[in-house]
């Protein structure tokens, strides 16, 4: 099928805002950590598991520099400093009483300037456990070698139970009966924890908790099924929330393939910080680029909030922005799973024409990602007959305009979180229309001047005047006049600002520097 | 219909009293014909004949998912069966703005929220925002109705706090996850604090969401319900007849 794009100079305009847009935020990205940084950070050297009353040692150790005002220089700064001060024979045992010691002078801590060797010695430590992830991903790259991935557009599938073995039990049947990746989806409101849950959860509501140990499990069990079957399962979880980057890390450290990850999805559709979010994100991305984790953004979620039809431009506008920061965090074009959705009310007369314009307009102008389209949710009922239709539809769309990331649409959809025969018989819907329009794509053409062509061009326009608009104003201002899915938020409002913190010009952290390698 | 017993109703499929069910469900077993025999006789236990299987697949190694079709004889006396309904006349958005200034001299204001930990706002955005839903304008488009939508994972006490401020006419709750019930367990808990601060007495309070009903709502302690559907101008009808009912108006 030819290209619909009539100018391709819009779309590297649209590229150039985008990423002035991005480098406008990336200096203030710079300059500031999170909380959430800093206990990324202290996962990263290892320090895991939680305190007699269950809060993650890493949230204790951070909150306790936090309140006493002397998180500036970053944690490495007071674990560095502890060691050089205290009769302490490794970082690891720093790392080890710190926590504990109720007597720590935390204002000496801070005031105290870190040697050459004690930095040399962190840095050294924190190239030791990085080595660690690079063999995660190793093994992750080796198994895929092998077992080798399925064919585009992947099938993924979602589980959500709750309980982590009961998700076990859906995923394996999910992936015997063709799924190629699993996504376990997380409890409800997760994403405002300000601390990662710890252990194996067996209670969670709308979802299952992202836990490190959940994620351990499930990769477990999916390699298993994965060599029964010959075929690589991939894992994806939820980098978003307040615990973007701590989650990125629980990721690289279990083997995770993809991480739900978008630069402004927290702010529009979770009411955090944007300061907060862009930070997160930022740190998130690096060590997703570092450890083959590919991200999948949430621009679906812009159809669902506002209409698809006329809002389609916001989805293409959102895309071109993730591109620009996923390029700054340093992503390479195949790991940015751009999304979007076949969300048009399916009442328009031509509604399959105007999604086949959008899906394939998407494909044309980011040609190497590995884009996620989603499927069908707002509009779908309790006729689970008719929703399986509209599912069918969302398939082909899918197939003939080449869809890298697939996600199942199933028919029970505004129900229930999918039974296991739900999944069964959309994988059924799924397999029988990629079969049937396979090669379709070469055997037809969009009409020139045509309706498709026209739409096509249209989004593509007015996304392009949206991004200048940004450009010009800056996109701060801009989320601030609900511009994006009508939601309006500012940089001092929204969830997790105050663990926003400037950086000391004796900022000192090593994962930071290994990530921006 | 002819010979319709209305004492007696039973699913009908192609003829009247016939009992046709259509089901599908999965056993936890891989397919076989003893599977088949199962699903067969699971559904005889529960009272089901003329057991038709009309298919079975595997759904992964050790699944097996069925469809079948078959009778049962229980009957229902449908003259007995009590359903609250909300009965509201069908009036445009101009006829309900008109309505308003007329007889209540004055803007209804509505406060609503997905509260909870829910975060779904899908629910009440349909029914607020301005857009609205299936080609009926949202309550923010109504010129005699404030609408303010504080949107999703808002705590109950917060959203009851701001109706208080506001003075609000009514309050609309929605509840989108139901999982192991925490609609109701959520929706139980607005009642209790709006009752323990008072505006349970002069707002009007709304629950909306997949799986509620008007029966339900009511069951709870809210005034109305509104279950999947629903549209924003059923919803301002029921705020406008409600209001001129407690204000003893007539029209």
């Amino acid at each position: 099928m030819r290209s619909i794009i009539k100018n391709y100079a819009t779309v590297d305009e649209c590229r150039d805002y985008a990423n002035k847009i991005a480098e406008d935020i990336q200096s203030i990205i710079d300059q500031h950590s999170t909380e959430s940084v800093e206990r990324t950070t202290l996962r990263f050297m290892e320090l895991d598991g939680v305190s007699s009353d269950g809060v993650p040692l890493v949230n204790t150790l951070v909150e306790k520099a936090r309140k006493k005002g002397v998180l500036s220089k970053g944690i490495v700064h007071l674990i560095g400093a502890y060691y050089q001060l205290e009769e302490v024979e490794s970082i690891q045992e720093a790392i080890d009483e710190i926590i504990y010691d109720s007597e720590v002078d935390w204002k000496l801590l801070y005031k105290t300037e870190l040697t050459t060797s004690t930095k040399e010695e962190l840095t050294i430590f924190f190239q030791n456990r990085y080595k660690k992830l690079e063999q995660v991903k190793a093994n992750k790259l080796e198994k895929k070698n092998r077992l080798k991935v399925g064919k585009e557009p992947l099938k993924y599938l979602i589980v959500a139970t709750g309980n982590i073995y009961e998700d076990v039990a859906q995923a394996e049947a999910a992936a015997e009966t063709g799924a190629d990746i699993i996504a376990v989806i997380r409890s409800t409101a997760q994403s405002l924890l300000d601390y990662v849950p710890y252990g194996a959860t067996t209670e969670g509501y709308g979802g299952t908790y992202a836990t490190q140990q959940n994620f351990k499990i499930m990769r477990e069990a999916l390699d298993k099924v994965g060599e029964r079957l010959g075929r690589y399962i991939h894992l994806v979880n939820y980098s978003s929330g307040l615990c973007m980057a701590e989650i990125a890390y629980m990721a690289a450290r279990e083997g995770l393939d993809y991480l739900l990850n978008d630069a402004m999805y927290g702010i529009l559709f979770r009411d955090i910080n944007m300061k907060r979010t862009f930070i997160d994100q930022y740190i998130s991305r690096r060590i997703c680029s570092h450890f083959e984790i590919s991200i999948n953004t949430g621009e679906d979620n812009y159809l669902t909030t506002s209409d698809a039809f006329d809002f389609g431009y916001t989805v293409l506008t959102s895309q071109f922005i993730n591109e620009a920061f996923a390029t700054l965090a340093g992503l390479r074009k195949n790991q940015m799973g751009l999304g979007h959705a076949y969300e048009i009310n399916p009442s328009i007369p031509q509604s399959f024409l105007y999604e086949f314009a959008q899906a394939k307009l998407i494909r044309e102008v980011f040609p190497e990602a590995p884009l996620k389209y989603m499927p069908p949710t707002k509009h779908m009922t309790g006729d689970i007959f008719y929703s399986h239709l509209i599912d069918a539809l969302f398939n082909i769309a899918s197939k003939i305009t080449n869809q890298s990331i697939h996600l199942l649409g199933i028919p029970t959809e505004a129900l229930h979180t999918p039974l296991l025969h739900d999944r069964f018989l959309a994988l059924k819907n799924v397999d029988y229309m990629f079969n049937a329009f396979e090669g379709f794509e070469n055997e037809f053409d969009v009409v020139e001047g045509g309706l498709i062509e026209k739409r096509a061009n249209q989004i593509l326009d007015d996304a392009h005047q949206f991004l200048k608009d940004i450009a010009d104003r800056g996109l701060m201002s801009v989320i601030g006049e609900g511009k994006f899915a009508n939601i309006k938020r500012f940089p001092d409002g929204g969830k997790g600002l105050d663990g926003v913190f400037q950086k000391n010009s004796d900022y000192f952290n090593p994962m930071i520097s290994l990530l921006e390698k | 219909m002819e010979n319709l017993d209305l004492k007696n109703i039973k699913p009908y499929g192609d003829t009247l009293n016939d009992g046709i069910i259509q089901m599908s469900f999965t056993l936890p077993v891989p397919p076989s014909g003893k599977s088949k025999e199962a699903a067969k006789l699971y559904l005889e236990k529960i009272g089901y004949t003329n057991v038709y299987i009309t298919t079975m697949e595997k759904a992964g190694e050790s699944f097996s998912f069925f469809v079948a079709y078959a009778k049962h004889n229980t009957a229902i006396n449908f003259e007995e069966i009590d359903v609250p309904e909300i009965e509201v006349k069908i009036r445009s958005m101009k006829e309900i703005d008109n309505l308003i200034e007329k007889y209540l001299k004055r803007a209804l204001r509505v406060v609503g929220a997905c509260t909870g930990s829910d975060a779904h706002s899908v629910g009440i955005d349909a029914i607020m925002n301005m857009k609205g839903y299936s080609g009926d304008y949202g309550l923010e488009r109504y010129k005699q109705i404030d609408a303010y939508n504080l949107g999703a994972q808002v705590k109950n006490i917060d959203l009851i706090e701001y109706a208080k401020q506001i003075k609000a006419d009514a309050i609309l709750v929605s509840q989108v996850v139901t999982q192991k019930n925490i609609h109701i367990q959520n929706a139980k808990d607005f009642i209790k604090k709006a009752q323990e601060s008072g505006v349970i007495k002069d707002t009007i309070l709304i629950l909306g969401g997949p799986r509620v009903d008007h029966k339900l709502a009511l069951s709870l302690g809210f005034h109305a319900g509104f279950g999947p559907g629903s549209k924003p101008s059923t919803i301002a009808n029921y705020i406008l007849e409600e209001k001129l009912k407690r204000e003893s108006i007539e029209i």
